[in-house]
């Protein structure tokens, strides 16, 4: 079996929700009857065979080629299977993803790994702001799975996030970790202002310590056991994460704004 | 069965079913670990007064333990599984946590889980994080990190909790009481070698094995009068006149083969001595057969010694 492909062959010009071209709602359909689905594009709707040529026949493995940042909620509620994205990606990659894998290949705009509850989402290139944030109304974000990121990450990384991991190897824009609930977030480059604002729970990670605000108190520098398994647990995902040695950080605690009790832990550049 | 000189007697031991569980504890380095095991460990030689019956069964080199420090294994048993989880969390909250620097982690996995840390963690007084790491296989493991004034007791939140057998024995029959004693220790130097094991009694030894009932109403225990070298004649004795001491070996494990070869390996270690060390017969203690499902018949364990 070839992996179902589906190559972008117009320019879009206004939003394509894609959620319906998960590997479970696609699972025993023929060529036809993916072509013939219909996808939200703006105020109006337009059949899959009309944005994209569909190849192939596997769609527990679904690639997409030619992708552009038009393209809404590539994997939303997919609930396994494997999807490629060769390009990039709009926003909401990986909404409410329940179970697999996504890889974009390139960069995704806002809300990726949205609502995500498991699995694993890498994306290769940037990502916008509320990585692994909620959506509009919910009280909880990223509620388990892992996210990758290798590029750069926006503003409010792991915004009201309630479970799982998100590791950038960029940099990160500002409010990291707001209103955190719980989860981890590793960053190994620059960090904006304000992160962990808001933050009950959770950790925080940084290779470069940003300038926090006041309300985030520093509790002296430590060697903690438990961060010989945080990354034992990074091991499998081959990032720049499994390079860190050391278990001695400084560790911050906060928000006492809100009578947090998240932590920022950053690691002793002295290791 | 003659070996070596020694005679096995044709008998068997019985055990009974049990309820076991086995964690690992780490520390800063094998002193510290050791220190927590012992304590952990300590009381813990008969459920008859103890409510569990506990041991290490091995030291942890740095690769085997989830936090990449040196540390032990402990194997602990009872005869239910709510007096294996009251114990257990009694044992880990006075014994473990109180430790300088050492961890707790489960060291069996299976559906029936108990508690390790889930309930230590309120010691935290609300200071306690947790975190869900996901093991080798994807699965994901709670622990508990709780705040304490050495710097953090790490603690996984549940052990895996098997069925296990306890109650496997042999006697150790000898002209005089050092060369029982002498023997005992060689069978338990060859014993710890064998996983999935403990022998709970001080050194893995010992002396006063009981029989079931007494003269007194109020113990269903009391010494076995028959294996007392003091009472050959008042008694009806089961040891020969150049017999001076008995020492029992008991052996808990996870399961049959084990504590099978366990007992192969000890008895063996005795009979190497010869019988020209004092030790002149083996035998085992069993009700007849009527009260525990499991018999280790000496013989039969010591056939595949000498094929």
């Amino acid at each position: 079996m070839n992996a179902l492909t589906f190559t972008q062959k117009i320019t879009l010009q206004h939003q394509l929700n894609c959620a319906a071209l998960t590997p479970n709602n696609l699972a025993n359909k023929s060529i036809t009857e993916i072509a013939s689905i219909l996808l939200g594009y703006g105020k109006s709707q337009l059949r899959v065979d009309e944005v994209f040529e569909i190849t192939g026949n596997d769609a527990q493995n679904i690639y997409f080629k030619n992708s552009s940042n038009k393209l809404d909620y590539l994997g939303a509620n997919m609930a396994t299977g494997c999807m490629h994205i060769e390009g990039n990606a709009g926003a909401y990659l990986g909404y409410n993803l329940k179970q697999g894998e996504i890889h974009c290949h390139g960069n995704t705009e806002a809300f990726a790994a949205c609502n995500m509850v498991a699995g694993l989402l890498k994306v290769d290139g940037n990502t916008g702001d509320f990585l692994g944030g909620a959506s509009s109304g919910l009280r909880k974000g990223m509620r388990g799975g892992t996210v990758i990121v290798k590029g750069n990450a926006g503003d409010r990384v792991g915004d009201q996030m309630r479970r799982g991991l998100i590791l950038v190897e960029g940099n990160v824009g500002a409010y990291c970790g707001s209103r955190m609930i719980a989860g981890t977030i590793g960053v190994l480059g620059d960090v904006g202002g304000y992160a962990g604002f808001n933050m009950k729970h959770g950790t925080l990670l940084f290779s470069k310590l940003p300038k926090l605000h006041a309300t985030i108190k520093d509790c002296g520098t430590h060697t903690l056991p438990f961060l010989h398994l945080l990354f034992k647990s990074f091991v499998p995902f081959k990032t720049k994460f499994s390079d860190i040695k050391t278990q001695r950080v400084q560790r911050f605690v906060g928000d006492v704004a809100c009578n947090g009790n998240g932590e920022i832990l950053f690691l002793s550049p002295s290791q | 069965m003659l070996i070596n000189g020694v005679q096995i007697d044709d008998t068997f031991a019985e055990a009974f079913n049990m309820r076991g569980t086995r964690v690992l504890i780490t520390a800063q380095n094998l002193k510290w670990a050791y220190h927590a095991a012992n304590a952990m460990t300590g009381f813990a030689t008969s459920v008859i007064g103890c409510g569990v019956e506990a041991g290490i069964e091995r030291e942890l080199n740095v690769d085997e333990t989830p936090d990449g420090r040196p540390g032990v294994s402990i194997l602990m048993f009872a005869m239910g599984s709510k007096v294996l989880m009251q114990q257990l969390e009694t044992r880990m909250g006075q014994c473990i946590l109180t430790c300088p620097t050492a961890a707790a982690f489960a060291g069996v996995e299976s559906e029936e889980r108990i508690n390790l840390g889930k309930n230590l963690r309120f010691f935290g007084d609300g200071y306690q994080t947790s975190k869900l790491f996901a093991n080798k296989n994807g699965k994901a493991k709670r622990y508990w990190r709780i705040p304490v004034m050495d710097g953090e007791f790490l603690c996984e939140e549940t052990t895996g909790m098997v069925r296990a057998i306890g109650g496997g024995n042999f006697l150790i029959l000898a002209t005089s009481q050092p060369a029982a004693l002498a023997a005992a220790e060689a069978a338990i130097d060859a014993m710890k070698q064998i996983p999935n094991v403990i022998m709970p009694f001080p050194g893995g030894v010992v002396r006063s094995g009981s029989k079931v009932g007494s003269k007194y109403k109020t113990m269903f225990a009391s010494t076995n009068d028959a294996f007392c070298p003091t009472l050959k004649g008042a008694t009806n004795t089961e040891l020969s006149p150049e017999i001076e001491s008995v020492m029992e070996i008991v052996i808990d494990g996870l399961n049959f083969e084990d504590i099978a070869a366990s007992m192969r390996v000890g008895i063996q270690a005795i009979c190497n001595l010869g019988a020209a060390s004092g030790v002149k017969r083996i035998s085992a203690g069993n009700y007849g057969g009527k009260l525990g499902p499991h018999h280790f018949k000496l013989h039969e364990i010591m056939a595949e010694s000498t094929s």
